[in-house]
């Protein structure tokens, strides 16, 4: 089981990371086809502030021409009820969002890169190198305005047009990233096809550009390997999970398969392991109980499925 | 702070540290995971199963139960589906013999492995089959004697490792004593299950740890529900804990009775894939399982659990 004394000081220093860094971080993506409602939209964002969360991902500011859903971008922040203490970042892919989030009262942006060139000429129309630029623009304005700027890798386990993806790729761009100024990077395993072996590859390379205390996991569960990638990472000392109640959010590139893993399952396996989240898990299942109404679908959380109806 | 690390000591693990290279997968779907399905399933479409789980590759497969028929009409035709099984060398086909009667059928009908079931869980024993833990370990004596007298060999499983729909939370020291009990009376290896899924790694360790002092780490297999979503990761922590064998079921077949429409055994698909990534050798054909959980999945015609089988065939 390896060397003891090791073990020990991990644990202890595994154990502080926790008691100083007890965040749960989720995000929130509606990729869900029916357009949700203002309203709806809002009451979910309240009742995921009323559950705990402390930071909830709210809205986007791409053009909804590209993303129709966030169209009601400066409506939902505008309409939710600011938890004090919860962070409401959004996304913002260029300096014309970055102005619309702040003009609607965000105090927190994120910008998304990718590992994978061929993902990101798809996905954002330029390179690595290209995206790259615009987010500096971003992030030196967000500096300018003590705007905190969250980084997000995507493609880090897999990639749907390339395949595999050096860990080597994935630590450059998130070493650029944390460099401009990203306070934080979420490494994304967007088509959830990593295990818990790629998952020790890639951190093992992107810890040595970027300290662990500012990493983040991002895992899909498209596999079913969500919850064994989030522990592995978090046995290497990573102690920010992304994740969406319900499971919201398909994949878009597995028609019908699951996407982001359920914050339930994750609160669940954290909570069993004396873990501190400061999250009613109780409260995020109502939330998600409720959206799943409002988009009359199944959750996809196994926990919320099991709960109340074990004898 | 002393206690407060012994007790988060399992978070110490080291995501890198050294696992198993070989994992043996014990495919529990045409027993385990048939014997919860409500539709009684033809027993050609049984025997083309396990043919094309056998195919696959798979080292061990239960294929069937010698229990009454009364009581789990789903495995009535234990003896025609012992026959019927194309059986391939090296592969096991053990199945579960819950008393005397049932062994002497079972070989009768050709088995060659048996298996027999307690539980870590006094109500769970008595609700289930109807008498205390000790009383059914005493049954069990008969079995053990016919089987060691007949050369062969039997697999003990423990259930209700880590939960149990009647007790909540169950001891790790009763676990731990179950399966001293079954080893010593000569059963060759002890499955550890986690009856309603209720498990996390936390609870999960723990169990193991008391189990491990009782029993070699070489004895022991896991068998994790995947009802609240925590099984991969549960069987990865049992993997770092030196853990070889895993239990689960093709396209996870077989829900959990204790919470309606809740998911229950693993997928096989799902855990090989898992431990393929983990460039632990399973000596299973991915493609060719996924074959047999389309199969069955058809016939019964259902979706399947496994996620893996979900996303490739969606892709």
């Amino acid at each position: 089981m390896g060397n003891v004394p090791t073990t020990v000081k991990h644990c202890l220093s595994y154990e502080q990371l926790i008691q100083d860094y007890p965040w749960l971080r989720r995000w929130l993506l509606l990729e869900e086809k029916e357009i949700v409602p203002t309203g709806v939209k809002i009451q979910l964002i309240d009742m995921l502030s009323g559950a705990g969360l402390p930071v909830i991902e709210a809205t986007s500011f791409v053009s909804s021409k590209w993303v129709p859903q966030m169209a009601d971008h400066s409506d939902v922040l505008r309409g939710i009820q600011r938890a004090p203490h919860v962070q409401y970042p959004v996304l913002t892919p260029n300096l014309q969002g970055f102005q619309d989030a702040v003009a609607a009262g965000a105090t927190e942006v994120a910008v998304f890169g990718s590992a994978s060139e061929t993902f990101s000429k798809k996905n954002i129309n330029c390179s690595i190198d290209e995206s790259m630029l615009r987010f500096e623009e971003v992030i030196n304005t967000a500096r300018e305005r003590q705007i905190p700027v969250r980084g997000y890798v995507s493609c880090a386990l897999g990639c749907p047009h390339e395949g595999h993806i050096e860990p080597s790729k994935v630590a450059e761009v998130a070493k650029r990233l944390y460099e401009m100024g990203c306070y934080e990077i979420s490494l994304g395993d967007t088509i959830g096809v990593g295990t818990p072996g790629s998952m020790f590859k890639m951190l093992q390379s992107v810890m040595k550009e970027v300290p662990t205390s500012a990493l983040a996991v991002h895992c899909h569960d498209t596999y079913g390997q969500a919850l064994p990638n989030i522990l592995t990472a978090l046995q290497m000392g990573v102690c920010v999970v992304d994740s969406a109640v319900a499971g919201l959010g398909g994949c878009p590139y597995a028609q019908g398969s699951s996407g982001n893993v359920s914050t339930e399952d994750v609160l669940y396996m954290l909570h069993g392991m004396d873990i501190e989240t400061g999250v009613n898990i109780a409260k995020v299942i109502e939330a998600g109980d409720f959206i799943c109404n409002a988009l009359r679908r199944e959750t996809n959380s196994k926990v919320a499925r099991a709960k109340g109806r074990t004898l | 702070m002393l206690a407060k690390c012994q007790k988060t000591f399992y978070v110490g693990f080291r995501a890198g540290q050294a696992l198993p290279e070989k994992v043996k997968i014990v495919e529990v779907g045409p027993r385990d995971g048939l014997q919860n399905e409500k539709t009684i399933v033809p027993t050609e479409t049984k025997i083309h199963l396990i043919d094309m789980l056998s195919a696959s590759g798979l080292p061990v497969i239960e294929a069937t139960s010698f229990v009454s028929p009364k009581w789990v009409p789903q495995m009535a035709d234990q003896v025609e589906v012992m026959k019927g099984i194309g059986r391939i060398p090296g592969v096991s086909y053990p199945v579960l013999t819950p008393n005397l009667k049932g062994f002497q059928a079972a070989v009768k009908a050709g088995a060659s492995e048996v298996a027999i079931f307690g539980a870590a869980s006094e109500l769970f024993s008595k609700k289930n089959i109807n008498c205390s833990v000790d009383e059914s370990l005493q049954r069990f004596n008969d079995v053990m004697k016919a089987a060691k007298e007949a050369g062969v060999p039997v697999r003990g499983y423990v259930s209700c490792v880590v939960g149990c729909p009647y007790e909540g939370k169950v001891a790790p020291e009763k676990v731990a004593y179950v399966a001293k009990r079954l080893y010593s009376m000569g059963c060759y290896e002890i499955s550890l299950g986690d009856t309603i899924g209720v498990g996390t790694p936390g609870s999960m360790i723990e169990m193991l740890e008391a189990v491990s002092k009782e029993v070699p780490i070489s004895a022991l297999a896991v068998h994790c529900h995947d009802t609240y979503g925590q099984a991969l990761a549960n069987i990865l922590v049992a993997l770092q804990m030196g853990i070889g064998v895993v239990d689960s079921s093709v396209a996870g077949l077989g829900g959990c009775p204790y919470a309606q429409g809740a998911s229950g055994n693993v997928a096989t698909e799902d855990v090989v894939y898992m431990l393929h990534g983990l460039g632990i050798q399973t000596g299973v054909d991915l493609s060719k399982l996924m074959d047999a959980g389309a199969f069955i999945c058809r016939t019964l015609n259902r979706k399947s659990n496994s996620k893996v089988a979900q996303a490739v065939c969606k892709l």
